[in-house]
């Protein structure tokens, strides 16, 4: 676009009624509805938070391979469990995803019932993890035993810490909700933990298929 | 080579208390340089306590600053925070421009090895991540929501917090300089010299925890301005009517978005490498130093475009404005700033091409810096098709833009004869690429910075400032800059290094003195700069400026009094054209003067100081290793942050008389002036 033709890109003509004035200043005004810009806000901070995911995927891709004559992924990883462990997560981003609907329908009770469904499955994620990570330690694979090692607990546990603070964010909404209920603002805060516990659904898979199953075919 | 190097110092010894602290950890019991500027800023601490505390004011600036999430105010606390943080970073100039200028023929200078490298790094740190980016993010948060006809930013508490985190990190920064040490490993603190192997001390910790802690703030004032500018534009302004500066903060913004989370990630890397004892960037069980150098600069390179393209902003705002004509070729100019942004991350490698990752990979980011190189003389070009012609008014901010376009053009001819990766192995780490970088940060972002303060200080006081030292200040500046940087240009090509604390070569010394001199000279610069604010507050009635439109500008901000209202606007512009200002003037339309509404407004909170509060303490415990108290601040950090969202009264109204009463006293200023007034609807 030209600056000619931007200049005379006015929009549509106004309608005689209105004045100069009104021409030029929103006589007219309403407030900006609250939390207007939340939601785009919430996607941008995701998306800088991905961009740490990325860093710790490259990481791994770098070093994922340097195992210092220590144990490699064929020999540490187990498959059923970590099945099991993505099932877990899966399950409870089914569960928020009832949560959600719920909070739809203005039912609180079911919406902070699917909301503690969903803290179990997290939870259970969580501990099956630490149980894996409790496994390896004691079989020597420590964070401090390989470049490959740091890699894998720091992606893995990174994920984990975000899931740990989503449980606390999770249980600090169930009691706003049971003090205020379903007001805008708690929908709100509702739909930011929804994209926050579905973005670390997807960061899982690519953990899941990168640093575990491509793992195993090292 | 067959032996390891020793550590430079072994490591402290730690308590459960105190951690590492100890007496040895206070270096103005040892150390008299640090012993004078020790008791030099505690008399200075004692005094400015007293004199808050006699005139009364902690309580005024606790509720109308401290806790304020008023952007302008927030953009003007910013502003002094880059102005007390340079004043730190060019006292550590001025000492390594000493230290190079004596220490020949045998001479050891009086700095040592371990005090030099530490002063060498926080220089660089601090120019850039408590100098620079509060300057850049000051300005950004002053001037778009004016520029964007909005009543404040996205998330206000949010830019209250990002303050304070800034400046959290800025308090840990200078702790360093009585408690302990600060790193020795030059600002980006590249493994293996930052492993724990090497800098067993509390210096790469200091180092580590104040960029954590101010990168916070930076990644969310980023997120906060973009949803701004996405968000909360005035109705008709489409993104191709959004002033020029608006545009490179957006741009910025967006770069800072997709750069600090790299920083982040990477220092906790590092951190894992220095507190776990991962072996990331070691050189044993498959650790690998040079990735810390990719991932560092894939933020590194970013960043110096996240300092530079607000200021094409500002130059574009200055250049139109002072040539009383429309900026030429707005849209290419929109277009080179996008197009850099993208580049932008598109060349971190030419900053080692040295490390050797063959031909094809050096070609490749050779040629795209070079490229860069395009949409920049572009906009040079636009800047001086702007003048063209025009009735250019030689104030201090057009007397700076023109500085800028001199020195810029000759650093970025520098940096693409640098991105030659032949020549980059001979230049590489030599005083060329030094003096490269401060000619285009110091002519580029620093001359910005000043261009800036003069043109937008009459907005945000009500005043304008004096000329006289202005021109002072300039005049010392300009030619002070080129006399410190020429001698370092020509001693690169003679192949001097970087960082160097002594020299065996003595025909290497009226260079240094020469430079040296040139670093006098704009000490002397400096301080007619502060000069000149305190003569302007002093004389501020002389310069006053009621009209809200002192340059007779184009864009909103100078549509509203100066200062503006807290609200800004009393009614939200109506945007048609591109210089939305300027298209009003034309027209002859004032402001409406009756029909007042109610404001909807962000309430102040002190959570941001509280939250930054803790942070800080929680980076010092860490720092140190102090267990017991990086536990409980931590705990503190969720709890607090958890309360905050408790509050669920987070605004207000002001009433619409109050909005009336404000605009009646607007309505006489403009009257007395004799000005055209509005109309009623």
């Amino acid at each position: 676009m030209s600056d000619a033709t931007h200049h005379h890109d006015v929009s549509a003509p106004l309608p005689a009624s209105l004045t100069k004035l009104g021409k030029f200043w929103d006589l007219n005004e309403h407030d900006h509805p609250e939390g207007h810009s939340t939601m785009l806000g919430f996607w941008i901070y995701l998306m800088s938070d991905c961009l740490i995911f990325a860093m710790l995927f490259a990481a791994f891709g770098v070093l994922g391979g340097n195992y210092a004559a220590g144990p490699g992924p064929r020999e540490l990883f187990e498959l059923p469990l970590v099945a099991l462990n993505t099932s877990m997560l899966l399950f409870s981003s089914i569960t928020y995803g009832f949560a959600m609907l719920a909070m739809q329908r203005g039912s609180v009770g079911q919406t902070q019932l699917w909301l503690l469904v969903t803290a179990v499955f997290g939870a259970a994620f969580l501990s099956i993890e630490l149980y894996e990570f409790a496994n390896l330690i004691h079989e020597g694979a420590t964070p401090q035993r390989s470049a490959f090692l740091s890699a894998f607990f720091t992606l893995v546990g990174t994920h984990g810490l975000h899931v740990t603070f989503g449980l606390v964010w999770l249980f600090t909404l169930v009691v706003q909700v049971s003090k205020r209920g379903l007001i805008q603002a708690n929908k709100r805060r509702l739909m930011c933990l929804s994209l926050f516990w579905h973005f670390l659904d997807v960061v899982w898979i690519g953990v899941f298929t990168f640093v575990y199953l491509m793992g195993m075919l090292r | 080579m067959t032996a390891v190097p020793l550590p430079a110092t072994a490591p402290p010894a730690w308590s459960p208390l105190l951690g590492r602290i100890s007496l040895e950890q206070l270096p103005f019991l040892h150390e008299p340089i640090v012993a004078a500027t020790f008791v030099g800023v505690i008399l200075g601490g004692i005094a400015l306590v007293g004199a808050l505390t006699y005139f009364r004011v902690w309580g005024y600036l606790w509720k109308e600053w401290f806790t304020s999430v008023d952007h302008k105010k927030i953009g003007i606390m910013y502003m002094i925070l880059g102005l007390v943080m340079f004043l730190r970073g060019f006292a550590d100039a001025l000492m390594m421009r000493l230290q190079q200028a004596i220490a020949f023929n045998g001479s050891d200078g009086y700095l040592n090895s371990h005090h030099y490298d530490q002063v060498f790094t926080a220089h660089g740190v601090i120019m850039i991540f408590f100098v620079a980016m509060p300057f850049v993010t000051g300005l950004m948060n002053y001037v778009v929501p004016l520029q964007i006809g909005a009543r404040d930013v996205s998330f206000p508490f949010l830019n209250n917090f990002s303050f304070w985190m800034t400046t959290g990190g800025a308090v840990l920064v200078m702790a360093s300089l009585f408690l302990g040490e600060f790193a020795q490993t030059g600002w980006l603190a590249f493994p293996p010299l930052s492993g724990l192997a090497y800098s067993p001390g509390v210096g790469v910790d200091y180092y580590i925890w104040s960029l954590q802690v101010a990168g916070v703030g930076t990644t969310l004032s980023g997120i906060n301005l973009i949803a701004t500018i996405i968000k909360m534009r005035a109705p008709g302004m489409t993104l191709m009517r959004m002033p020029v500066f608006t545009w490179t903060a957006l741009c910025t913004n967006v770069l800072i978005v997709a750069s600090f989370p790299v920083l982040t990630a990477v220092l906790v890397l590092l951190s894992l490498d220095r507190y776990v004892g991962t072996n990331f960037f070691t050189n044993d069980f498959g650790g690998s130093p040079m990735m810390y150098v990719n991932l560092i600069w894939i933020w590194g390179h970013p960043e110096v475009y996240i300092l530079v393209l607000p200021i094409f902003g500002v130059f574009s705002e200055v250049t139109a404005t002072f040539s009383s004509k429309r900026l030429f070729g707005y849209t290419s100019m929109v277009y080179a700033t996008v197009v850099i942004t993208i580049l932008s991350y598109l060349v971190w490698l030419h900053h080692f091409f040295t490390m050797g990752s063959g031909a094809s990979v050096n070609s490749f980011f050779g040629i795209t810096t070079m490229i860069i190189s395009i949409p920049t003389g572009a906009k040079l070009f636009n800047w001086l098709f702007t003048m063209y012609r025009g009735r250019i008014r030689f104030d201090l901010p057009m007397m700076w833009t023109v500085a800028f376009m001199l020195t810029f053009t000759i650093g970025g001819m520098t940096g693409v004869l640098l991105a030659v990766p032949p020549a980059d192995f001979v230049l590489h780490n030599s005083l060329f690429l030094i003096a490269h970088f401060h000619n285009v940060i110091i002519g580029g972002v620093v001359f910005g910075v000043f261009a800036a303060i003069n043109y937008w200080w009459p907005k945000a006081f009500g005043f304008k400032l004096n000329q006289f030292w202005g021109k002072v200040s300039f005049w010392c500046w300009v030619p002070g800059f080129w006399l410190a940087f020429t001698p370092l240009y020509i001693m690169g090509l003679m192949g001097v290094t970087r960082r160097t604390r002594v020299f065996d070569d003595a025909s290497l010394q009226p260079y240094f003195i020469v430079a040296l001199l040139g670093a006098l000279l704009i000490a002397a610069g400096i301080g007619a700069m502060i000069v000149q604010y305190g003569v302007s507050i002093w004389k501020r009635e002389e310069l006053k400026d009621e009209s809200g439109d002192p340059w007779n500008g184009r864009t909103l901000e100078w549509a509203t009094s100066s200062p503006p209202p807290a609200y800004n606007f009393a009614f939200t512009p109506v945007i048609h054209d591109l210089d939305a200002w300027d298209d009003m003037k034309r027209a002859g339309v004032g402001r409406p003067l009756e029909g007042y509404r109610p404001i909807h407004m962000p309430s102040n909170t002190g959570a941001g100081v509280i939250l930054a509060g803790i942070s800080t303490v929680l980076g010092f415990a860490l720092i140190w290793h102090i267990w017991w108290m990086a536990g409980a601040s931590f705990v503190a950090l969720i709890v607090s942050a958890i309360v905050h969202t408790f509050n669920y009264k987070r605004d207000y109204h002001i009433p619409a008389e109050e909005v009336a009463a404000v605009e009646a006293q607007r309505t006489a200023q403009l009257e007395r002036l004799g000005q055209t007034q509005g109309a009623t609807a």
